[in-house]
């Protein structure tokens, strides 16, 4: 067995049977890192406290510890503030940045036994859809490092496809999970909003931020979830249910399940996509589901809406970073003005900016109910378009992405149609619902994913669904060529 | 000051009180005055990264005191919204506070001035967060800043342009001050800024139905300074109008010792807030049983306790007036009003000499060094007299330097007990009546005055002690009145 392939089963396997430590299973991979610097998927890695985890995870499997990610190598996003290294969230704002603080999500991968590997490079606040807007350099995608992994949680995304770690963590504001999980032949989960706490996740749209797993197969994406999951003071918008034992559910059969599809949204997807929608019907048709037509008639406007409310809520997120207590300050501020306008101007990228001046336009004083009120209102009705259509199916098929992982560059100098890559995902964000993007073919060597949107809060049917997939798929199983 | 002729003044009100809780609004950290510059300011308050607000729950039951306070509707479900604007003591950019749903909804208060009543409706009432400081002198060239406030709970009490004086409008920031600290949701100390007034003030001819243009007269931080700087501002518009100018709206501030407002910025400057709904936040959704508990755990009203003092105690409206303006000092007078026989002896003592010894030594009730329970025993001393009224006086003086035994204990080891035994006095005053045989002669064909020079003389030989109305029922009995 390939150790950068293996599932969290199977090292937790090899870990409690002592044929591994995790200090050697941890030394592993920070060299495979070291070896793929190439990609860029890191924005900080953590030896030090790495192997310190490593070690405290020996010591606690040792003692007959239980915890269920003892010793799994992970990787975090570097938007959530962790203690010991850096919490950059991929801007020069934030370069230098040290959390005082962990974020709920860190801390509870800590207390389950996981050893962080380091920090994963994003677009900048997780801005953008390539991972092209990182103050620290785009990443690689490593299925072909002249494409772009996806964004914003591309560097999460190249590490687990690469195997430079077994899972990561992601957040997913309107694809941010789902997308580079697309391109890079990963199963990533964005769960309902408010499953995962979002205390010590660095803000960039609040209503619909919201964490996720990043990883091979749904079983990992089901332990990992488990983890991450629950309900925190410290976060208003978190749900109160309890945690369900996801792990377990996902070994259900599907048969019966009734899955809804959306033939009238397939337009201008690429034909590769639009059969590996079919194949993957095939697939989920010999486990037992059904398939039936639903409509989502607002769901074309979903772009719009999102990008309205996004930088709106973003406008107000970001203004924290001024240059009087923390992060990028400019040299020799004349006065006051001079301090903001230059440590902003300066520490903020493009992307930023354009949507920092979107949301603030948006939110201006005679603009208000011409954008974002009526922004709000699409939502609304994105929201009733899908609790209609649960009426009728247990979850929606969709492509996750109109097309395969694009060329570096390709469209970086045109803002809509990087907007318009998130048309398949934004629409679980508005609705705060759960979705999973798992692969299901290639085109030309590059992954395909499609995407299961679930009801609220019904992770484990979305997890379940992707799994007993994955009992007749082989294509979470595939990895990239490795450079000799 | 009288308004100048032909004018009429508009004059509305929005009142910042401080929420006396022990931690801040949407963090944990104390709200004590006077810690360490930054000592109390938390991750949340500093607005780092990742930081999320989780509203504090006593604030909200706070504000609903204040609103069945003021007779107002409680919003069931209220919102919390963003206010974006940079300043370097507002660490996130953004207020949070409570635009388009506030907590409280209309109510009214009842102000009294020259003994006419007249109300004054309240818009509304909101909760937010305060900002921290700016400190522009601490430091050489630079602005400190101390986010000990940052976070620290507001109620902002808006009231509609009902007041017509500057008068008026000092009377309804004295009754706002009032209903939050006896409600005690707020501690009302104005030097430590808990309660602040921005005042919108305008002027038209007293045959304009229209509002004239208004200015807003900016954190305001005592009575002096509010009734100050709305004269300035009357006369100020006044004049301008008067002499052909345009008032433009605009927002100023009040330099105490110049006794003058000055303009902060103009309408055309002012800052467009983008508000827009807080999403870290979720409604405030408040059940009718929450409402209703907190509606039975009010305490009494000060107008209720104005109206209790007439009408159940029998006190003059002054006296009730006085004794129910402060809580904690008609907590006290009630603690003795309720211990004693007579509750007007008590208001007598209260108000006068407890009063009077408070406001000579500058001291508050809170720090008084007399307990109600003591009052109680001086005046039931009095009641079943055992002391007269002036050996009481005396024993009270004791009492404020301080007893270190009972009232009772006091009066009976410094043998300050009347003298009330006939057998005693008798002989007394038959000789202080022999001794003074044409007064006593003047007395008997009728010089009234008379009486009290023996009455005094026996005072004076017995220091004090001779109950007096025994002593004129025994010279009477001597001398055959």
């Amino acid at each position: 067995m390939k150790l950068e392939s293996a599932s969290i089963d199977d090292l937790s396997q090899i870990l409690a049977s002592r044929e591994l430590s995790a200090t050697e299973l941890t030394t592993y991979f920070l060299n495979r890192i070291d070896a793929r610097s190439d990609l860029n998927a890191f924005i900080s890695v953590e030896h030090e406290l790495a192997l310190e985890s490593a070690a405290e995870a020996d010591r606690r499997l040792r003692a007959g510890d239980q915890a269920p990610l003892l010793g799994i190598p992970i990787a975090e996003k570097d938007l959530f503030c962790t203690t010991g290294g850096l919490t950059t969230a991929a801007s020069k704002m934030l370069a230098n940045y040290r959390s005082p603080f962990d974020s709920t999500v860190s801390l509870n991968l800590k207390q389950a036994g996981a050893v962080r590997l380091g920090k994963c490079n994003l677009d900048e606040f997780a801005m953008g859809s390539s991972n092209e807007n990182s103050y620290f350099g785009p990443v690689k995608n490593p299925w072909d490092t002249t494409r772009v992994p996806g964004g914003s949680s591309g560097g999460s995304a190249a590490a687990v496809a690469a195997g430079l770690c077994t899972a990561a963590t992601g957040t997913d504001t309107g694809g941010s999970i789902r997308q580079p999980a697309a391109f890079c032949g990963l199963t990533g989960l964005k769960p309902t909003y408010g499953r995962i706490s979002r205390w010590g996740m660095i803000a960039f749209a609040s209503s619909l931020d919201q964490a996720g797993p990043m990883t091979r197969s749904a079983a990992d994406a089901a332990s990992l979830l488990e983890v991450m999951a629950g309900s925190d003071h410290q976060d208003s918008t978190s749900l109160p249910e309890p945690v369900p034992p996801y792990r377990q559910l996902i070994e259900q059969s599907i048969k019966g399940r009734t899955i809804g599809v959306v033939p009238s949204l397939l337009d201008g997807v690429s034909p590769a996509i639009v059969e590996a929608y079919q194949t993957c019907q095939s697939a989920l048709a010999s486990q037992g589901a059904t398939f039936r037509e639903v409509v989502l008639p607002h769901h074309t406007h979903s772009v719009g809406a999102y990008y309205v409310i996004a930088p709106a809520e973003c406008s107000a997120n970001l203004a924290r970073y001024d240059g009087v207590r923390f992060g990028h300050r400019c040299e020799d501020p004349r006065d006051l003005q001079d301090l903001y306008l230059r440590s902003r101007e300066e520490g903020f990228g493009d992307e930023v900016k354009r949507r920092i001046l979107v949301g603030t336009f948006a939110l201006s004083a005679g603009y208000y109910d011409a954008y974002y009120n009526k922004a709000q209102q699409v939502r609304r009705l994105i929201q009733s378009d899908f609790i209609s259509a649960f009426e009728d199916v247990d979850m929606i098929l969709l492509p996750t992405t109109p097309s395969t992982a694009f060329q570096l560059g390709e469209n970086i100098s045109d803002p809509v149609s990087m907007y318009l890559q998130d048309i398949f995902t934004i629409s679980a964000n508005l609705a705060g619902l759960p979705a999973i993007s798992f692969p299901v073919g290639q085109a030309e060597g590059l992954p395909i994913g499609l995407q299961l949107i679930g009801p609220h809060l019904d992770e484990s049917t979305l997890l379940q669904c992707v799994h007993q997939y994955q009992q007749v798929s082989d294509w979470h199983t595939r990895t990239p060529s490795e450079p000799s | 000051m009288t308004i100048p002729t032909g004018w009429q003044v508009d004059i509305g009100l929005e009142i910042h009180a401080q929420l006396n809780t022990q931690s801040k609004i949407f963090s944990g950290s104390a709200t004590q005055f006077g810690a360490a510059a930054n000592s109390q300011a938390s991750f949340v308050d500093m607005g780092l990264p990742g930081v999320l607000p989780v509203a504090n729950q006593a604030v909200f039951e706070k504000a609903v005191q204040f609103g069945l306070g003021v007779g107002a509707e409680i919003n069931r479900v209220s919102r919390f919204d963003r206010k974006n604007y940079f300043y370097p003591d507002l660490p996130k950019g953004y207020q949070i506070t409570q635009m388009d749903a506030p907590i409280v909804l209309a109510g009214a208060v009842t102000i009294e001035i020259d003994g006419t009543e007249k109300v004054i409706r309240i818009t509304r009432a909101h909760l937010e967060e305060d900002a921290g400081k700016s400190i522009h002198d601490a430091v050489d060239n630079a602005t400190a800043i101390d986010l000990n406030r940052a976070g620290t709970p507001l109620l902002e009490i808006v009231s509609e342009p009902d007041m017509k004086s500057a008068e008026e409008a000092v009377a309804y920031a004295r009754k706002i001050h009032q209903l939050v600290t006896y409600l005690d949701v707020c501690d009302g100390n104005m030097a430590e800024g808990s309660l602040r007034f921005d005042a919108n003030i305008s002027v038209r001819r007293d045959n304009a139905i229209e509002l004239g243009t208004r200015s807003e007269i900016k954190n305001l931080n005592s009575f002096r300074f509010l009734e100050q700087a709305i004269e300035y501002e009357i006369e100020r518009q006044v004049e301008a109008l008067e002499s052909g100018a345009s008032l433009a709206q605009d927002t100023r501030l009040f330099d105490p010792d110049k006794r003058e407002t000055r303009q902060m910025r103009s309408k055309e400057t002012s800052t467009d807030y983008r508000y827009f709904p807080e999403p870290d936040l979720l409604p405030v959704e408040l059940s009718e049983a929450f409402i209703q508990s907190v509606a039975n755990g009010m305490p009494e009203l000060p107008d209720e306790r104005l109206a209790r003092y007439q009408s159940s105690l029998g006190l003059s409206n002054a006296d009730a007036r006085l004794l129910s303006g402060e809580r904690p000092l008609a907590q006290f007078f009630d603690t003795v009003a309720n211990g004693v026989d007579d509750p007007k002896m008590a208001a007598n003592w209260v108000k006068g000499d407890l009063l009077g010894k408070l406001n000579e030594t500058e001291k508050s009730i809170a720090s008084c060094p007399i307990t109600p329970e003591q009052l109680i025993d001086l005046i039931k001393l009095i009641e079943a007299g055992t002391i007269s009224g002036k050996i009481a006086k005396e024993v009270f003086q004791a009492m404020w330097t301080g007893l270190n035994v009972s009232v009772k204990d006091y009066v009976s080891r410094e043998g300050l007990e009347q003298v009330s035994d006939v057998g005693a006095l008798e002989p007394l005053i038959q000789r202080i009546i022999d001794a003074n045989p044409k007064q006593a002669d003047d007395l008997k064909a009728g010089k009234g005055k008379l009486m009290g020079f023996f009455v005094g003389q026996v005072m004076k030989e017995t220091s004090g002690q001779a109950n007096p109305q025994q002593v004129n029922t025994i010279i009477r009995s001597l001398l055959d009145l």
